[in-house]
């Protein structure tokens, strides 16, 4: 990979049990700053779970063990003066399913501006509505803003959480399977949207389609699961030689649909 | 458990097996132009010129056929590599054909008149061209990259012989201005088995590429 990029997330020796199921394993890579990172792999191997990680949001689920280290920035964020709230401002995330607050769509994204304590209306207003314009999202809700978030459509509401996620202005945006519910115009407006935003933030994406990781990302990993079901990454470097020449017939066979 | 991909891989298995007999007819229009030219054959060269239609449409037919492919399956990686090296190599395939037939467009006018010298170095040409393309077509089949960058060598010997064969000619020309045409007319003959070489030469390449990843030229 290009050494030349400036380290944005360093993972290094990253283990994550659920209980006693060890659910990936010894995960060691760079993530660079203003770059669009890919995680591709079957499911089950551990991707949400290594996005999660990322801004620990796995201590939000019960029974979870966390080894190694994942820095941001070189400041190791699971060292215990780490303060939560700021790393999760920090570092924002949308997931697989989307999850708005049963909260007028206006609410919905001004919410952590009000959890950060801002009070300015006329701010908020300003806020919300340009980080709904930035996630394609504007134009079908601008009439609508004090509805019910609930009344969204799937794929409405996905791009609702990305406002969100945006709303507060993090610098890291981890995305989990972003466009599942996007039909493919949305799909690609919301690819539009992470190539602009990677000029200021470091985006991680996690995704099924593989045409989509080839699509938008600059950089690629492969997670597979080894034979006690733990996820490993097999392979990380360059999007585009990843998906013309990839060097582990592991990752061929899974990206040219061989896998199994 | 069944390849998920078991149809994709037998539309590229027929897409290579196409591009394989493609080669074949190309090869065999290129053998059978200079042996008319040997033996002062026109029907021979005829058929030549008759037959490159069906090289002409196999052309399009695979090129349509790796279009829908790259298109409804979205091939990555390998099967990516294999689609863009059979869209590459079609094009040469394609160029080595017309060559045959232009070669034997001369046999034709060359037919009326009187033979020139024996042909040596000509059909040594030819000789060693279509054996360029027989192993890289072979390496194709059995993923052979040594064999394809061994093949591409040869590229060195062809172009000697073509230097050869312009020195010669040349010579007669300036002997017995009578001699002028036919003599250019060889000329033309030669250099279009250099380019057949050439092509050849471009399959080994995407050969090599389509084997490991790394494109480059074999020859230069
Ligand atoms: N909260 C949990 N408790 C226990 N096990 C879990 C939990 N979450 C995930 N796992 C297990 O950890 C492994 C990895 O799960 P994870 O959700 O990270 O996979 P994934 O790669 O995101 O899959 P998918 O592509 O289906 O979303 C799986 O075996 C899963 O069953
Ligand atoms: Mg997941």
């Amino acid at each position: 990979m290009n050494n030349k990029l400036k380290i944005k997330i360093s993972v290094r020796n990253l283990n994550i049990y659920y209980g006693k199921f060890l659910a990936i394993k010894n995960i060691t890579l760079d993530i660079p700053e203003r770059s669009i990172t890919a995680v591709i792999g079957p499911s089950g191997c551990g991707k949400s779970t290594f996005l999660r990680a990322l801004n620990r949001m796995n201590e939000l689920l019960p029974d979870v063990k966390t080894e190694g280290e994942v820095s941001i920035d070189g400041r190791n964020i699971y060292s215990p003066d780490v303060d939560l709230v700021k790393l999760r401002r920090n570092v924002g995330m949308v997931f697989q399913r989307p999850n708005p607050f049963p909260k007028s769509i206006f609410e919905n994204v001004a919410f952590g501006l009000r959890i950060q304590g801002i009070r300015d209306r006329e701010r908020i207003e300003e806020t919300v509505e340009l980080s709904l314009r930035r996630a394609a999202l504007w134009d079908e809700v601008k009439d609508k803003l004090y509805k019910s978030a609930l009344e969204l459509s799937g794929g409405q509401q996905q791009r609702l959480c990305i406002a969100r996620a945006l709303a507060v202005q993090p610098q890291v945006i981890l995305m989990d399977e972003p466009a599942s519910a996007l039909d493919p115009i949305a799909t690609l407006r919301i690819e539009d949207l992470m190539r602009e935003l990677k000029e200021e933030y470091t985006i991680v994406i996690v995704t099924h389609n593989m045409q989509q990781a080839a699509r938008v990302s600059d950089f690629t990993a492969f997670f597979l699961t080894d034979e006690d079901r733990a996820g490993m990454l097999i392979e990380y470097g360059n999007t585009s030689d990843i998906f013309t020449m990839p060097k582990d017939p592991r990752t061929e066979g899974y990206i040219t649909g061989r896998y199994g | 458990m069944v390849n998920p991909r078991h149809i994709f891989d037998e539309e590229i298995r027929r897409l290579r097996t196409d591009l394989l007999r493609m080669g074949t007819l190309a090869r065999e229009a290129v053998d059978k132009s200079i042996k008319a030219l040997v033996n002062r054959d026109s029907s021979l060269a005829e058929e030549v010129i008759v037959g490159d239609d069906i090289i002409d449409k196999m052309d399009l037919d695979i090129e349509m056929k790796c279009m829908e492919l790259i298109a409804r399956q979205q091939p990555m990686a390998r099967d990516l590599r294999v689609i863009g090296t059979i869209l590459k190599t079609i094009t040469d395939l394609e160029r080595i054909a017309d060559h045959a037939v232009d070669i034997a467009k001369i046999v034709k006018i060359l037919a009326d008149q009187p033979p020139l010298k024996p042909f040596i170095d000509i059909p040594k040409m030819c000789e060693i061209s279509l054996s360029m393309l027989d192993d890289a077509l072979k390496a194709f089949v059995n993923e052979d990259t040594e064999l394809a960058r061994k093949m591409c060598e040869r590229d060195d010997l062809v172009d000697a012989l073509y230097d050869q064969v312009f020195r010669e000619l040349l010579t007669y020309m300036m002997e017995d201005p009578k001699a002028v045409v036919r003599a250019l007319y060889l000329i033309f003959i030669a250099r279009f088995l250099e380019r057949v070489a050439d092509h050849a030469t471009n399959v080994g390449e995407r050969v090599v590429y389509m084997i490991t990843g790394v494109l480059k030229e074999l020859n230069v």
